[in-house]
């Protein structure tokens, strides 16, 4: 070719580079099977001792006394009863909190996105961040001032509401914002070209366009709030009894599984309970994975 | 400024002593632009980047309102009527605008982007009419053949300049006087862009249309007058034909011949 050959020597450490690679992808297998084993094990310990309560009855009868739940450990069957109360309760709790948690988390986000980096806007969004970080019994705590003792006089699922609405709402807020600045400003133009109104632009382009974004993040509020129990133990207090009267005390699962838990004679029913809640929680967040992926 | 044309009479849009600026301090994007339009014929707005053409585009549907620091002088003239006294809803509905990236809605069928306007503006007709205003505005963009089996599907499946069409059937649906093309071909391939400059000449008969190009062969080609704006100036404005061959104004020919842009 007349070109002059290279004939700098390479030095061979392929053998070394090989060993590297495959003590780095061992570490990598092993830190993250360390990563996923908490979440088999709790799976599958709940799945162990929790799948012999869950039948018929559990989703269909209130919590059983604490004498029948005795008789029924002793002789060493299956306690009778089931969690009714609690999954109304809860459906009724995160429902009140939905209603009025999602109008004003998508409009407040709705209004970061329009006012984007004004100071009120800037001041709003630090508080709502700020907010993400409340404890979420000092909620409870403010929502037994203000609706417990001030609105309700008394223990009611309303309350409950009310602190789970305040730990919703950041969530909410963020994802709209996050969702609405995703979408490209030329649909806001191709709509306003148009001679369409601005709120119909938002209200028919944009959400519609950013549905996704916006479910996923209700759904991942929702799943997030689903567990509390602090918050309700001060505000909703828990009931044997099925109740679909917001102002009245109202139980939820976790509550039922605290229940369990301080109850010697129920402890069974506290790891089928926990199976139920943790199943909830995993398919919201399922589906709102498989929408991210359509996204 | 130099014109090369003789006055045009009944004009669908004059723009009197234009002044845009962005915001107070800043100074103006556009200067001090008065011209006429002719009706059913395709002005072309040309000039480098930065020049305010987009700008004076925007102005003429009030779209440039969306800044909201804008600051406007002077007056624009739809049929003799001061556009900043309409309100931007009825304007814009008189004066339709196509963008420079196809931007159908992403949640919508073809069938529903081309009546997206009475749609989203609450106007209720008839399905049949609804049908007709639809085929009609396919048809007239030379899209109908093409889509007339998906009407129902979602119109972000189309190809680039397929969704362009839809978005120019979608500005034509309202029957608008003017129709305002921001850069329409900058984003599709000579061969789309070909069929959407057919298509524009084509339209021009029913409309008025005002684009903006960053191709000067593309004015040549398809307008009948151009303006070359320069550094929000009103350079030259005039008969296509006459300002290719013989530019007024040096700063138009250096622009045209190469020399900067």
């Amino acid at each position: 070719m007349g070109v002059k050959q290279n004939t700098i020597e390479l030095k061979d450490n392929s053998a070394y580079r090989r060993l590297k690679d495959k003590l780095f992808l061992w570490a990598v297998i092993v830190v993250s099977l360390i990563t996923i084993s908490p979440i088999v094990l709790i799976i599958g310990k709940l799945a162990w001792k929790g799948f012999r309560q869950i039948n018929f009855s559990f989703f269909t009868e209130v919590t059983p006394s604490t004498y029948d739940a005795m008789i029924a450990v002793s002789n060493n069957e299956v306690i009778p009863g089931g969690i009714v109360n609690g999954i109304t309760g809860t459906l009724l709790i995160v429902g009140v909190a939905s209603l009025m948690a999602i109008p004003i988390g998508i409009l407040i986000g709705l209004f970061l996105f329009e006012n984007g980096q004004k100071p009120y806007a800037n001041l709003i969004r630090n508080l709502s961040d700020i907010l993400q970080g409340v404890p979420s019994i000092v909620l409870g705590l403010i929502a037994y001032l203000w609706v417990v003792k001030g609105i309700t006089h008394g223990y009611s699922a309303f309350a409950g509401s009310v602190a789970l609405t305040i730990m919703m709402l950041p969530l909410i807020i963020r994802a709209t914002e996050e969702t609405m600045k995703m979408i490209p400003g030329s649909l806001k133009e191709a709509g306003m070209a148009l001679g369409v109104p601005y709120y119909k632009v938002i209200l028919r382009v944009l959400i519609p366009s950013g549905f996704s974004g916006l479910m996923t993040g209700i759904l991942l509020s929702i799943s997030r709030i689903l567990g509390e129990t602090a918050p309700l133990l001060l505000t909703a207090l828990g009931n044997p009894m099925i109740n679909w009267d917001a102002t009245a005390p109202t139980s939820a699962v976790p509550l039922l599984i605290w229940d369990f838990y301080n109850d010697p004679n129920m402890v069974d029913l506290i790891w089928s309970s926990s199976l139920f809640l943790m199943g909830f929680v995993l398919t919201l967040n399922i589906i709102s994975k498989r929408i991210i992926a359509k996204r | 400024m130099n014109k090369n044309i003789d006055i045009i009479d009944s004009p669908v849009l004059k723009i009197d002593k234009l002044h845009i600026a962005y915001n107070k301090t800043d100074k103006y994007a556009v200067k001090d632009v008065n011209v006429t339009v002719k009706k059913n014929a395709i002005t072309a707005i040309m000039g480098p980047s930065g020049c305010g053409k987009s700008t004076l585009l925007r102005a003429i549907n009030r779209m440039h309102e969306l800044y909201p620091a804008i600051q406007t002088e002077g007056g624009i003239y739809l049929n003799e009527e001061n556009i900043m006294k309409m309100s931007p809803i009825h304007l814009r509905r008189k004066i339709g605008m196509v963008f420079q990236r196809p931007n159908p809605f992403p949640t919508m069928s073809i069938y529903d982007n081309v009546i997206a306007g009475y749609k989203l503006n609450g106007i209720r007709i008839k399905k049949s009419e609804k049908d007709k205003i639809v085929e009609e505005a396919l048809r007239s963009v030379a899209l109908w053949d093409e889509v007339k089996d998906s009407l129902h599907k979602k119109g972000t499946f189309l190809s680039g300049g397929q969704q362009q069409r839809l978005c120019i059937a979608r500005a034509i649906a309202f029957k608008p006087d003017v129709i305002l093309l921001d850069e329409p071909t900058s984003a599709l391939d000579p061969i789309a862009t070909s069929k959407v400059e057919d298509l524009l000449v084509k339209l021009k008969k029913d409309y008025t249309i005002v684009m903006v190009t960053h191709n000067m062969a593309q004015a040549a080609r398809i307008s009948e007058y151009s303006m070359f704006m320069y550094l929000g100036d009103l350079v030259e404005y005039g008969k296509t034909k006459m300002m290719f061959t013989n530019p007024r104004d040096k700063r138009t020919e250096e622009y045209l011949t190469g020399k900067f842009g």
